[in-house]
């Protein structure tokens, strides 16, 4: 058993883990953190996406140990029920979800787009950016729609408190 | 995953030390291949050694006329670097277009070489820029390196950086399997001074190679008009049930024809 501390959501935690434990098996199973997906498991499909010092990686392929002293977000740390995140409303208005499955990897990709490539996004460029993550319910239309939608709205956001 | 001891290392000589230590230990670099195997128990390690913590490893450098690029730089930190863009930018384009955005944010340039898949893209880059790599013990030539698959450095020996000797003109084209992104067939041209290199990857089991009949072709005349009534030989490649040899003896011409275009445009 090694130790680790991670920051995850803002908060510092710590676990005493097996080195082999993925970056995904400590947010689920040892943090209760269970939007963060499992899909694939074979680096393909993206329902995994966190974020590490913000950066979107896959966390089905990323040692948990690899994160010691690092920042990661989950989707429950980008909004709430109650207060979502601007990106997490536009799906929800474009009917960017069926069964939900692939929407916290989603979210979690399209915000690493937002970082790379700001908040005016073509559609081929948010389609190009998607190739890591795989939806088996939408066809995907719904969900380029609620990417450019909700980086338009960070992008007012923003304007909004900066007023 | 079979268990494993880890270690995280903040020196290049800690590092050194841990895998001259333990036989078989593995050195961990974005894990972006390295995990995959283990995870479906294609490799046990008694050790894995990552590489992550060490300062320095990931620079980008001009040096007169040399590109040099530390072996832990990722794919997105090339894809996204000026100075790539200014001495090599058909380097941008290669690594912005391995995987993924999430591959490329983790997986490494020396992770990349080190792994050497035989439908990788760097390794079609090292060869065709005749690149050299250089480990904590020595300075090898791609030329060595990819003379066949796993030849080269060797197990416990870390890669440090790659050296690039900036070309007149390179660009890399590939046709990616449309499910794993990897090259079905991908080609690399490279006009210097020293002559034309093309180099495909994704055809041979045994990795990348160079192709002579179009070497001499573009070195008579470095246009893609002269490329189309060359036939590649299709005796040595791969047949798979994404494509037969026969098709990826045409890609190779294709894909040459492509990166010719780019490296004129
Ligand atoms: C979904 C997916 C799609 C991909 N698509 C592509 C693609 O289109 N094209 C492509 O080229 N690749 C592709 N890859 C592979 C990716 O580029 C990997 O990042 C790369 O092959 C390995 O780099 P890494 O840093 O992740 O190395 P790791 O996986 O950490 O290590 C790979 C091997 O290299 C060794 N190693 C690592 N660093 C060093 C070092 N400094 N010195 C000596 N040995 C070292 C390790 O011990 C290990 O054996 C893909 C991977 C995935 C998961
Ligand atoms: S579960 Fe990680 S990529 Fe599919
Ligand atoms: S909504 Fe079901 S997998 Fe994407």
């Amino acid at each position: 058993m090694t130790a680790v501390s991670v920051t995850v959501n803002g908060k510092t935690v710590s676990a005493e883990i097996e080195p082999r434990t993925l970056l995904v098996q400590l947010l689920r199973d040892r943090l209760g953190l269970t939007g963060t997906h499992v899909g694939c498991d074979t680096s393909q499909c993206g329902a995994c996406v966190v974020h590490v010092n913000g950066k979107a990686v896959k966390s089905c392929t990323m040692l948990a140990l690899s994160c010691d002293g690092a920042k990661v977000t989950t989707i429950e740390g980008i909004g709430s029920p109650e207060m979502l995140h601007p990106m997490q409303r536009a799906f929800q208005d474009h009917h960017g979800l069926q069964c939900g499955f692939c929407t916290p990897g989603m979210i979690m990709s399209a915000l690493d787009l937002v970082t790379r490539k700001g908040m005016k996004l073509d559609e081929s460029t948010i389609r190009k950016e998607l190739e890591g993550n795989l939806c088996r319910c939408t066809g995907y239309h719904n969900i380029v729609k609620a990417i450019g939608a909700g980086a338009q709205a960070m992008g007012a956001a923003e304007l909004q408190a900066a007023e | 995953m079979y268990a494993f001891e880890y270690v995280r290392p903040s020196t290049l000589s800690e590092a050194e030390r841990a895998l001259a230590a333990q036989p078989g230990a593995k050195l961990l670099a974005g894990g972006q291949s390295l995990i995959p195997a283990l995870k479906l128990r294609l490799n046990r390690v008694p050790l894995l050694i990552d590489l992550s913590a060490i300062t320095g490893l990931n620079r980008i450098e001009r040096r007169g006329n040399l590109l040099a690029i530390g072996a832990m730089t990722t794919h997105a930190e090339v894809a996204a670097s000026s100075v790539v863009k200014a001495a090599i930018p058909g380097l941008v384009h290669l690594a912005g277009n391995i995987g993924d955005p999430q591959v490329r944010n983790a997986g490494t340039i020396g992770g990349s070489l080190a792994n050497n898949d035989p439908a990788a893209d760097y390794p079609a880059a090292a060869l065709a820029l005749a690149a050299m790599l250089k480990t904590n013990r020595q300075e090898i030539a791609a030329d060595n390196h990819f003379s066949g698959l796993f030849a080269g450095f060797a197990e416990d020996e870390i890669l440090t950086e790659i050296l690039f000797p900036i070309p007149r003109r390179f660009a890399y084209s590939k046709f990616p399997n449309p499910a794993s992104r990897f090259a079905l067939v991908g080609c690399a041209v490279a006009q210097a001074a020293t002559g034309v290199r093309v180099v495909a990857t994704g055809a041979g089991a045994n990795g990348v190679f160079r192709v002579p009949e179009l070497e001499t072709a573009l070195s008579a005349s470095f246009s893609p008009d002269g490329l189309k009534r060359i036939v590649i030989d299709s005796s040595n490649l791969t047949s798979d049930i994404h494509g037969d040899a026969e098709y990826r003896a045409h890609l190779i011409g294709v894909m040459t024809k492509r990166a010719v275009d780019a490296c004129l445009a």
